[in-house]
């Protein structure tokens, strides 16, 4: 994917799996996402770019409700799923983070064996009938993550004992191990070294074949690599939302070329 | 004539500060680089006056006393001591103590006022010269301090290395302390077992304390065995643990991850309040609320149950306990990382299956730390067991009995008037010792199991 030039990325449209419409996020009286409209798409990656504290973050953790975890943050205007309100009091949303996972910014693999790390969501959702079942997906979901080779041997080690990367490739197997239909990864890279993030950065790309993935990053070249849509996000206005090609060779907002030309973030 | 001395050395010292601070600002001001900065040049000769000499103040008040008494004896005419026993030498030496404090018992002879005038004048000799020596060893070590100011001198080092001296001196008081305890318990412990058989004292199911004090006196010969009085231990610390662990760990779980805002700033407070209360008013509590509903409540039933229950003691122990159990299991779920938190519910887990499989086995050292020391507590609680337990040693396991425990009995073997050298006394040593080696056992191997089985988060 490295040698296929930004522009010639030919834009393939596929389904809108999420759809956000006049979204607003109050902490308090504090405004901190204003009227944001955004389509995206199943099997694609959407990245969202932007300076810090412009929103991108607290706009993911809406797409599956993490928000509520934080008393004060309230989420008004539409997002749906497939066509369905996940704010819809009938939404529970412990379903929700089940069909939506999160890979967050630092790996925070549980205090637990690999094994019990990525078993730990199958488990609580009763995906699996038996313990050979269990062994199948956890050996698919490290599969999936580019580390079952790393750690098939040591199944039973802690997962806090792996290195950085491995960590959080184990955040993104026990993620997959749900089987999600949408993946967030909130700056999955940014506490890891260049060759982790290389390697993450190959897994994202081959998890979009199955997954719609939404991807906020602070670095503009790991948004062209990966992504092939990319909103920008300042100050709380999602400014520009486009395919990844159009938005870094021939952004329309003038804030979006200040940006990604460097001139302001 | 020591605080004169006391006072003398930190007005040396202090001015030995000021002079060193003095000095090396102003081998600063004339451009040198210096390695230390002025104030520990200044702090250098601070404390290398005050540590020793302090020291020294403290030796010689330690040594003045018998240095001098044996001076004023050997002082004494010739003969005088001769033949007499090391009880008169000591009455001889007091009176001639009163004589110079001004008391005079009847009509002394001259050599005890001589010996007395004598007495004075060493007292005051050796507080003259203890002013001398400090002024001359404080003084001493202040220039010796301010000779060694220059733009190489490392004060910063010799200050650090000084303080640090001083931190190990302070942690190593607590472990001495320690030590000291059960040096001196194990001591009196190996008196009792001169004149009771370990064996009788470990396996006896008897405890019956009573021995005749004098040789006439009509009694029983005492029984000696412990188990009986630890097995009441054990029963009012179990009884106790059943309340406090399951309402402590609940309350903490409940005010860590469920209690709204409000809820948790008004909950928290009072559970505090409960901790601070005086375990004699829990004793109150014990005798005067928990005691009698306990009887009435087997009346009711029909169960005849005694006014001291293990029961009622150990339920007011548990309360006691909640507060402990409930703040250890708050902090311990609070120090759990909100990443972890973030996780499980990333991944669809509702709070209850983050409480159980997330945060309470990241928690678990933390709040088995929290009950181990609710067991220590439990076990060496004295008060409300001495008002609402009884004191007759029994082999039950009944909590609707009556039973006693090693610190009640500890308690009423040391009351009155009591003589340290027959076992009726020495036996509350062998209890303290054995209370003693079973909070340790207990400690030690919890802290092995709490290491075996942890999920560190770090």
């Amino acid at each position: 994917m490295y040698d296929n030039p930004l522009t010639k990325r030919t834009a393939v449209t596929h389904e809108v799996k999420i759809s956000a419409r006049g979204v607003n996020v109050f902490y308090g009286e504090n405004r901190a996402i204003k009227d944001v409209d955004v389509d995206i798409e199943d099997k694609t990656v959407t990245a969202f770019i932007g300076p810090s504290g412009c929103g991108k973050s607290t706009f993911l953790r809406c797409l599956n409700r993490m928000n509520d975890t934080i008393d004060i943050c309230s989420v008004k205007g539409l997002i749906t799923l497939d066509g369905e309100d996940i704010y819809a009091p009938s939404i529970d949303p412990v379903q929700l983070r089940a069909k939506v996972g999160m890979v967050f910014q630092k790996p925070n693999p549980f205090p637990k064996s690999i094994y019990d790390n990525v078993g730990y969501g199958p488990k609580i959702h009763g995906m699996a009938q038996s313990r050979a079942d269990l062994d199948e997906i956890v050996e698919r979901a490290l599969r999936r993550a580019a580390l079952w080779e790393e750690v098939k041997d040591r199944l039973s080690s802690p997962g806090t004992g792996l290195s950085g990367g491995q960590q959080q490739r184990l955040c993104i197997a026990r993620a997959v191990a749900t089987e999600p239909e949408v993946l967030l990864m909130d700056e999955p890279c940014s506490a890891l070294d260049p060759i982790a993030t290389a390697q993450v950065e190959e897994l994202i790309d081959e998890l979009r074949e199955q997954y719609s993935v939404v991807i906020v990053t602070h670095s503009m070249q790991q948004a062209a690599r990966v992504s092939q849509k990319t909103a920008f996000f300042h100050l709380g206005h999602l400014v520009e939302f486009g395919e990844t090609g159009q938005i870094f060779t021939n952004p329309h907002d003038p804030r979006t070329e200040s940006y990604i030309t460097g001139r302001i973030g | 004539m020591t605080s004169l001395a006391f006072s003398l050395l930190f007005a040396l010292a202090i001015a030995g500060y000021v002079w060193n601070l003095m000095a090396a600002r102003s081998i600063r001001q004339s451009g040198a680089r210096m390695h230390s900065l002025s104030g520990f040049h200044g702090m250098y000769s601070f404390l290398l006056a005050v540590v020793p000499v302090m020291v020294l103040i403290l030796v010689w008040q330690v040594l003045k006393g018998p240095v001098i008494d044996r001076m004023v004896l050997g002082g004494l005419p010739p003969g005088t001591l001769d033949g007499v026993n090391a009880g008169a030498v000591q009455l001889i030496l007091s009176e001639i103590k009163s004589l110079a404090g001004g008391r005079t018992f009847g009509t002394p002879e001259d050599w005890k006022i001589e010996a007395a005038e004598r007495l004075v004048g060493l007292r005051q000799t050796a507080a003259y010269s203890l002013v001398g020596l400090v002024a001359v060893v404080a003084g001493g070590l202040v220039l010796f301090a301010r000779l060694r100011v220059g733009a190489e001198f490392r004060a910063r080092h010799r200050v650090e290395r000084i303080v640090s001296g001083l931190m190990i001196f302070c942690a190593s008081v607590a472990i001495f302390v320690t030590l000291g305890i059960a040096g001196s318990l194990m001591f009196e412990t190996y008196r009792f077992f001169e004149r009771v058989p370990l064996t009788e004292f470990l396996f006896g199911l008897n405890w019956e304390p009573q021995i005749p004090l004098r040789e006439d006196q009509i009694a029983a010969e005492g029984a000696f065995g412990w188990i009986p009085v630890f097995l009441g231990t054990i029963v009012i610390t179990v009884v106790a643990l059943f309340i406090a662990i399951p309402v402590g760990l609940l309350s903490g779980i409940y005010l860590n991850e469920f209690a709204p805002r409000r809820m948790r700033a008004v909950a928290k407070p009072i559970l505090e309040i409960l901790a601070g209360v005086p375990t004699v008013v829990y004793g109150f509590f014990a005798i005067l609320t928990v005691a009698p509903a306990i009887r009435s409540a087997g009346a009711a039933l029909g169960i005849d149950i005694a006014p001291n229950t293990a029961l009622a003691a150990g339920s007011v122990m548990g309360i006691m306990l909640i507060p402990f159990i409930s703040s250890f299991a708050d902090d311990a779920l609070s120090a759990v990382p909100q990443a972890l938190r973030d996780g499980a519910l990333g991944l669809g887990a509702t709070r209850a299956e983050m409480m159980t499989t997330v945060l309470f086995p990241a928690a678990i050292p933390g709040i088995v730390g929290g009950i181990l020391l609710a067991v220590s507590r439990a076990i060496g609680e004295t008060m409300i067991v001495v008002m609402a337990a009884g004191l007759i040693a029994k082999m039950t396991i009944n909590p609707l009995d009556s039973v006693t425990t090693v610190t009640v009995q500890i308690v009423t073997l040391l009351i009155g008037d009591t003589s340290f050298d027959n076992p009726k006394t020495l036996a509350a040593f062998a209890l303290g010792m054995m209370l003693f080696l079973v909070t340790l056992v207990i400690n030690v191997f919890a802290l092995r199991i709490v290491r075996k089985y942890r999920e560190a988060y770090d």
